[in-house]
């Protein structure tokens, strides 16, 4: 919110600077966004007086002789502004002066062979217009009031020599989102009084009328008051009301219309204006709009409206959509003569929706929305009249109409004690302090042994429960510098860490990266469209995605059901950047509703994901990671053929089973998937792209429960080499488990070289097995070991029709 | 006998002077120590000294093997030496050879500070909790003092799936959910993600919090500042110390904003604290007694402090990383650079 220095001088005195200012508002709750010193792109810019003026024959200029006062009183300025006279006082920027539209400083410099010691500047050249600095608009030279003396500051004529608080103001402070509410913290801060806005009025009692207004909606309206205004006189605003609403960033109107926008600012109300003569039976009926009812505002929009939003109606029609925006067939205009004052109160929830869903975020709705307080209500209709009155624009009703729902008109009373504001603070302020802060706030306390009977300003809505409230308050104007840190220091001990299954989840990410993968991080959802890409069935479980009502963008629209398409990102991205190998993982949620629509809390189940591509990956490197999982949480995996993972090449990709329970998938992107990516094939060979899932929470559910140590044998272990020739189709899988089934003393047999070629028969291929026999209670002699061979060599030529070679 | 003592002397010496390898020193064993060697020859001769000598020219034939053996072994030695020497010159390899790839990986830079961030406070005697991340507007708002009209919904911007289930706005909902299973004292951690409808160079659609708070007895802010300048000085350094000022947040009263002392400058004033010597790292405050009663907690009997940690924020200043989007881009040159 933007407040100008000076219109907060209007009301406290203040005696510090701007910058220690904003510095004490950061210290109380109030952050300074940015401090704009209004002169801060002017220098070197002086009164002067044009002494004398010669026409420059041939030329539009003028030779002038400036009297700038001490920076020298016959400076020669060239002109080419037509209004420049002998006596004028004009804007002059010295040599090396600064101006907001000049890249570099003022030099001196001849015009056309004439030589110029600086330049005389218009009202733009300074970044006036009319509302800042009345004549600043004219074509030519800015005429300035005869009684400035030359070398004066220009800034300091022409009000420049002020700055603008940009002031960001929590949400639980509406009644600080005015100059007057800002007025009273600071007039707390410097401990100094609020000089309060003049209210007062007289009214015209020849005037037969009284507002009429019946409020039919008062759950949504608690609070409206209207009072008439006749024979208005339509003029501009004096210049003192047009320049604060130009600080502020609004454009002088007319009289009527800059006494509305000025009380917004200044008091935090929005008021609305309505031409009493183009309301249906004068009257006003404030109601919920009917279905479909129709509304044109002021900018010529039409809305379609529902019971849900508020209409301000005269006897007939609606005349106003009630916190955002007047109507077009009841707004005050030129030939207006009578008007009527609006000022209200509406609940802020009902202005938010209605300026939502029709899309008019207004600057009034935008003040209902943050919270006004009655007390506010009732005093800018008050202020409107006064204005009304010191620009002499109308003749004021004797009376007005005041709706009310019939809210207390008193604050909200508590009783504090002294004793449990230290036992929130954790430090003792003493009783005179809190009571000097709560009074400088205009709290009112009345002091009662070690309890405080305090009573809130009826504007701070935000008091709500007491002595918590009051304590802030005061801490945050006697000083969180006074806190004096200690460490939990009543409280009892507690034992704390991890649980077991967050060890575990550390643990699996340590493994992880031990195998070589990096951890990345993705959002918890993407699109149908990178679904899709899956090609994962219409009528799969995964289908039944939870989606977002409100995305925040068209990639951004499903809780995602599978990580894969997520670690498919990351990795098309990688390439994309040039990043052409690489291994990642990730343990993080997939979404799965209980139903849909979604009624209830969905499940989430973490899932671990993992992708490795590049060159030299390939189906093994995942299947290496799962063992390594495996064998880091002592579990056994087997490997299928995947099913249902139509993202994975059929024929190189494998479903992962744990005690007989499939957990996961793995295995080489699927060509149908990698022909509808963005890549280009290149020579590091980006299309070697590899998948795994991991149902963390099943595999979880596996593992096994404490380890024990098993005896090791004192025998030593026998290592056989077998190769054997086998059909090209036979599965190396198939061969390991028949060797440990002919066997019990068998415990690993691992294939370590295939042979195909001249040494054996074509459709054959010749693999060479390292078998590991283990001993129990006695050592294996080669009797023994032959015996084993035997075994497993009929076993395979029975089960396998496989031979040795 | 002396004399053919003293002529197989000259002949074993000018044949170890010959010897230049271990072939040839085995010969050299055969020749002379073997069974049918000329040592054994000459004790074939003792024989036929007479019985008198016998002991004496035993004497001296033992003497000439054991000096003949010395001699032997130290060639031997020599020999050995110089064949080590000779493999270890072979086996000799460039150092300077690029090493073997060894797997490497590391967890992404926000795990790495949310597990630092959990040791500190776990030390603490901070349990871990972690709620679900879709939740019901009941414990993301309502229970948290946030009524359906509160003007701080509008300060969230909210991901909705159903109407009254959303994806949570903060990691805040944890401390319903633990007072809801657990009565004081109570000291929890719950990390997490979050969402909110933003997108931006400081916002992400999707981030991490982590969420503190402590219900006991007697708590107090100068219990938040105390515990809180512990934990940024286990994550900033030894030096750095907290500063509160006054916010707004609907389930703690009173409610601060938690600034760090920059810790690049020592609070003197530079490009990292926009020279003002702070950073603000964190909100927190007293628990609204509200949140305490939603949860059946006695607001006359305990008292609590709350505290919302943005993960990224921390990460971002510890790792000097200035946009949040390289914490969710997931590229390799940014991963590989973290350590952990």
């Amino acid at each position: 919110m933007k407040v100008p220095f000076s219109w907060l001088k209007e009301y406290v005195d203040i005696d510090i600077s701007a910058q220690e200012l904003e510095k004490k508002l950061f210290g109380c709750g109030f952050e300074v966004e940015e401090l704009i010193d209004l002169s801060a792109q002017i220098n070197k810019v002086v009164v002067g007086i044009i002494k004398e003026c010669t026409p420059i024959e041939g030329t539009h200029l003028h030779i002038c002789k400036v009297d700038c006062g001490k920076y020298g009183n016959d400076l020669q300025i060239a002109c080419g502004a037509p209004n420049v006279y002998v006596g004028m006082h004009a804007p002059a920027a010295l040599v090396g002066a600064t101006l907001p539209g000049l890249d570099e400083p003022l030099k001196a410099k001849p015009l056309r062979g004439v030589d110029s010691f600086g330049m005389l500047c218009s009202g733009e050249e300074l970044g006036l217009n009319d509302d800042l600095f009345p004549g600043s608009e004219v074509y030519g030279l800015l005429d300035l009031p005869k009684e400035t003396e030359a070398g004066t500051d220009i800034c300091k004529v022409v009000g420049l020599d002020d700055y603008i608080f940009d002031i960001s103001v929590t949400a639980n402070r509406p009644d600080c989102q005015s100059v007057l509410g800002m007025a009273r913290e600071v007039a707390a801060i410097l401990g100094k009084e609020v000089k309060m806005p003049s209210l007062d009025y007289t009214v015209s009692g020849d005037i037969d009328f009284k507002a009429d207004i019946t409020v039919e909606a008062p759950d949504i309206c608690p609070r409206y008051i209207g009072h008439t205004v006749h024979d208005v006189t339509f003029a501009q605003s004096p210049a003192w009301m047009r320049r604060y609403l130009a600080l502020c960033g609004i454009r002088g109107i007319s009289n009527i219309v800059d006494i509305t926008n000025f009380i917004m600012l200044e008091l935090g109300q929005p008021m609305h204006a309505f031409d009493l003569d183009l309301l249906d039976e004068k009257r006003i009926v404030v109601r919920r709009a009917t279905e479909g009812e129709k509304i044109t505002t002021l900018d010529e929009k039409e809305f379609t409206l529902t019971p849900n939003n508020l209409v301000i109606c005269d006897g007939k029609k609606p005349v106003a959509l009630a916190g955002v925006m007047g109507g077009i067939n009841s707004g005050i205009n030129e030939n207006t003569k009578n008007l009527l004052f609006e000022s209200a109160k509406f609940t802020r929830d009902n202005i938010r929706k209605t300026a939502r869903s029709l899309g008019q975020n207004t600057d009034a709705s935008s003040f209902y929305e943050k919270g006004i307080s009655e007390y506010t209500t009732e005093l800018a209709i008050k202020r409107a009249l006064h204005l009304i009155q010191e620009l002499g624009c109308g003749r004021i009703a004797p009376e007005g109409c005041d709706v009310s729902a019939g809210a207390p008109r008193e604050g909200k009373r508590f009783d504090v004690k002294i004793s449990d504001i230290e036992s929130i603070l954790g430090i003792a302020v003493p009783a005179a302090d809190i009571i000097r802060i709560l009074r400088s706030l205009c709290f009112e306390v009345a002091e009662n042994g070690d309890i405080l009977n305090v009573t809130a300003p009826r504007w701070r809505e935000d008091i709500e429960i007491g002595t918590p409230d009051i304590a802030e308050e005061v801490i945050r104007e006697y000083g969180y510098e006074h806190v004096t840190p200690t460490f939990l220091k009543d409280a009892a001990v507690t034992g704390g860490g991890l649980t077991p299954d967050q060890q575990l989840r550390g643990k699996m990410k340590s493994v992880m990266c031990a195998l070589g993968c990096y951890e990345v991080s993705t959002l918890g959802f993407y699109s149908d469209a990178e679904l899709d890409l899956t090609r994962i069935a219409p009528d799969s479980p995964e289908r039944n995605v939870i989606r977002l009502i409100n995305p925040i963008s068209a990639n951004l629209t499903i809780m995602r059901p599978i990580l894969a398409p997520s670690l498919l990102n990351v990795v098309v991205s990688n390439i994309k950047r040039g990043n052409f190998d690489g291994r990642i993982f990730e343990l993080s949620n997939i979404y799965v509703p209980k139903q849909l629509p979604v009624t209830e809390l969905p499940d989430e189940i973490p899932h671990l994901g993992f992708a490795a591509f590049g060159e030299g990956e390939d189906f093994f490197t995942l299947k290496g990671i799962a063992e390594g999982i495996a064998d880091a949480f002592g579990l056994t995996f087997e490997y299928e053929r995947a099913k249902n993972a139509p993202y994975l090449h059929p024929g190189i990709s494998a479903d992962i089973l744990c005690n007989g329970v499939k957990i996961g998938s793995f295995g080489k992107l699927a060509n149908e998937v990698l022909g509808t990516l963005d890549l280009v094939k290149d020579s590091r060979d980006s299309f070697n792209i590899f998948l795994g899932e991991i149902d963390y929470k099943a595999m979880s559910a596996l593992f096994p429960a404490a380890m024990r140590y098993k005896p090791i044998s004192e025998n030593p272990t026998v290592i056989r080499d077998l190769a054997l020739v086998t059909d090209e189709s036979t599965l190396c899988g198939d061969i390991v488990n028949e060797i440990k089934a002919a066997c019990s003393f068998v415990r690993g047999a691992e294939l370590f070289d295939i042979y195909r070629g001249g040494q054996v028969a074509a459709g054959k291929k010749s693999m060479a097995f390292k078998i590991e026999f283990v001993p129990e209670d006695k050592a294996l002699s080669q009797d023994d070991i032959n015996g084993f061979v035997e075994n497993i060599l009929a076993r395979l030529k029975e089960k396998l029709g496989i031979e040795i070679r | 006998m002396e004399e053919l003592i003293k002529k197989l002397g000259e002949q074993l010496d000018a044949s170890l002077a010959n010897i230049r390898g271990k072939e040839e020193l085995s010969d050299f064993w055969q020749e002379f120590f073997g069974k049918k060697g000329k040592i054994a020859d000459l004790m074939k001769n003792l024989g036929k000294v007479s019985k008198e000598e016998r002991p004496a020219v035993g004497k001296i034939i033992n003497e000439f093997k054991e000096s003949a053996e010395a001699k032997y072994r130290e060639l031997e030695k020599k020999l050995d030496a110089a064949e080590l020497e000779r493999r270890n010159r072979e086996e000799t390899i460039d150092i300077t050879l690029p090493a073997k790839k060894q797997p490497k990986g590391s967890l992404h830079p926000i795990t790495i500070t949310k597990n630092e961030m959990i040791n500190v406070f776990a030390g603490m005697g901070f349990e871990i909790f972690e709620g679900p991340e879709i939740e019901d507007d009941d414990h993301n708002f309502t229970r948290l003092n946030v009524a359906k009209n509160h003007p701080a919904r509008d300060m969230q911007d909210t991901f909705y799936v159903a109407e009254d289930i959303i994806l949570r706005t903060h990691t805040s909902p944890g401390q319903i959910r633990v007072m809801d299973a657990k009565k004081p004292p109570i000291k929890v951690l719950v990390p997490g993600r979050v969402f909110r409808s933003d997108s931006d160079a400081t916002h992400s659609p999707m981030f991490h919090q982590m969420e503190g708070l402590v219900v006991d007895k007697h708590i107090t802010l100068c219990d938040l500042q105390g515990m809180l300048d512990k934990f940024v000085q286990n994550i900033f350094g030894e030096n750095v110390k907290t500063r509160l000022r006054p916010s707004y947040f609907p389930f703690t009263e009173p409610s601060v904003e938690v600034d760090v002392s920059c810790f690049e400058c020592g609070g003197k004033g530079c490009g990292l604290c926009k020279h003002t010597g702070w950073i603000e790292v964190l909100g927190g405050g007293i628990v609204h007694r509200n949140v305490l009663a939603n949860c059946g907690i006695d607001p006359e009997e305990y008292s609590g402090l709350a505290f919302g940690i943005g993960i990224e924020r921390i990460a971002m200043l510890k790792y000097g990383i200035n946009n949040i989007s390289l914490l969710f881009e997931n590229d390799l040159r940014f991963l590989r650079q973290f350590r952990d």
